[in-house]
């Protein structure tokens, strides 16, 4: 296993890629803190899995773009297992609209969880990543926002702005043993990509070279491997878990 | 005063590798101790936990000597 020992924190992690996230962490030895915003049976659920692999989990409720509650979050991991290794930036939103007829309130609402949140979640595991002098942070992106989509104004604005995020959080963490490091999932099969229309997802099928959508352990996977050993002299890099969509 | 003075100059020592007869009350801790952003940072931290007391972002970004520091300590206690 390459995370015995090992404390994670996943933000998002009751459903769709978080929990699969989440539960790739735990099979690999790691204790994770189940955040979720919303849906605490789920989120307990995954808790259950979680302690059915031998491993300890509890599921915190925090709406990742307020910095209180985000604190609170970050001192209950730290009360419970007295550590943090790994965070996982997951949680995200979608309000899709065209930029002609988005509303302020759509731009905010996505802009507040899907990129304030990294900030604030970042912010709050740094003191103590610091201490330990070691630590891994992976910020959950999006094709997206490297390649731009109609009608998605605020979440593509958002999904850049983390990679910005991740590559300067990189370079100041970098001297303290931390490294930090995005994935642009392209399309996931979730309850989030559930939403599209067939038309939708027949044309994003034809931009695949892999010619499938992808699975939430797809992410998992790359996310294990940011979060172990292995990946140790890569920091500040976004990759590309797309089945090759965007090169 | 020698206590605060005392502690703090053991933290800077430890944290900064720098010698005790560096360590002055007038002595800057980017300028003469060679400290960057992020060590003062880890700096404040450390007197955080030393002092079991919060010093807020505002206060301390102030805090740029060794005599700021323990000033700031001492009318916190």
């Amino acid at each position: 296993m390459k995370l015995e020992g090992k404390v994670a924190l996943v933000t998002g992690a009751s459903r769709g890629i978080g929990r699969e996230i989440a539960l790739g962490l735990a099979k690999q030895g790691a204790d994770v803190v189940v955040n979720y915003s919303g849906s605490e049976e789920r989120a307990n659920q995954v808790v259950a899995e979680i302690k059915e692999l031998g491993r300890n989990a509890i599921a915190v409720q925090c709406d990742v773009s307020n910095g209180e509650s985000v604190a609170n979050m970050v001192k209950a991991t730290i009360d419970t297992y007295g550590k943090l290794d790994i965070l996982v930036n997951n949680a995200g939103i979608t309000k899709d609209n065209l930029l002609m007829r988005m509303k302020e309130e759509e731009w905010d609402d996505v802009i507040n969880i899907n990129l304030k949140g990294v900030f604030l979640c970042t912010k709050a595991v740094t003191r103590q990543m610091m201490k330990q002098r070691s630590g891994r942070i992976i910020n959950i992106s999006s094709i997206v926002g490297v390649s731009g989509n109609p009608g998605q104004a605020n979440y593509v604005a958002a999904k850049s702005g983390v990679i910005g995020l991740t590559k300067t959080t990189a370079k100041e963490l970098s001297s303290r043993g931390i490294t930090v490091n995005a994935i642009a999932p392209g399309f996931i099969t979730t309850d989030m990509t559930d939403k599209l229309t067939e038309d939708v997802k027949d044309l994003m099928l034809k931009q695949i070279p892999l010619a499938r959508f992808g699975e939430p352990s797809d992410i998992a996977n790359v996310v294990v491997f940011l979060a172990s050993e292995d990946s140790r002299y890569m920091t500040g890099q976004t990759l590309h878990v797309d089945g090759g969509m965007v090169m | 005063m020698a206590d605060v003075l005392e502690r703090v100059t053991k933290i800077i020592v430890d944290r900064l590798g720098v010698e005790e007869s560096e360590v002055k009350l007038e002595a800057s801790f980017k300028d003469d101790l060679g400290a960057d952003s992020l060590d003062v940072v880890e700096l404040v931290m450390e007197l955080e936990d030393e002092f079991d007391m919060e010093i807020s972002d505002d206060d301390a970004e102030k805090i740029a000597t060794v005599g700021d520091a323990v000033n700031y300590i001492q009318a916190k206690q």
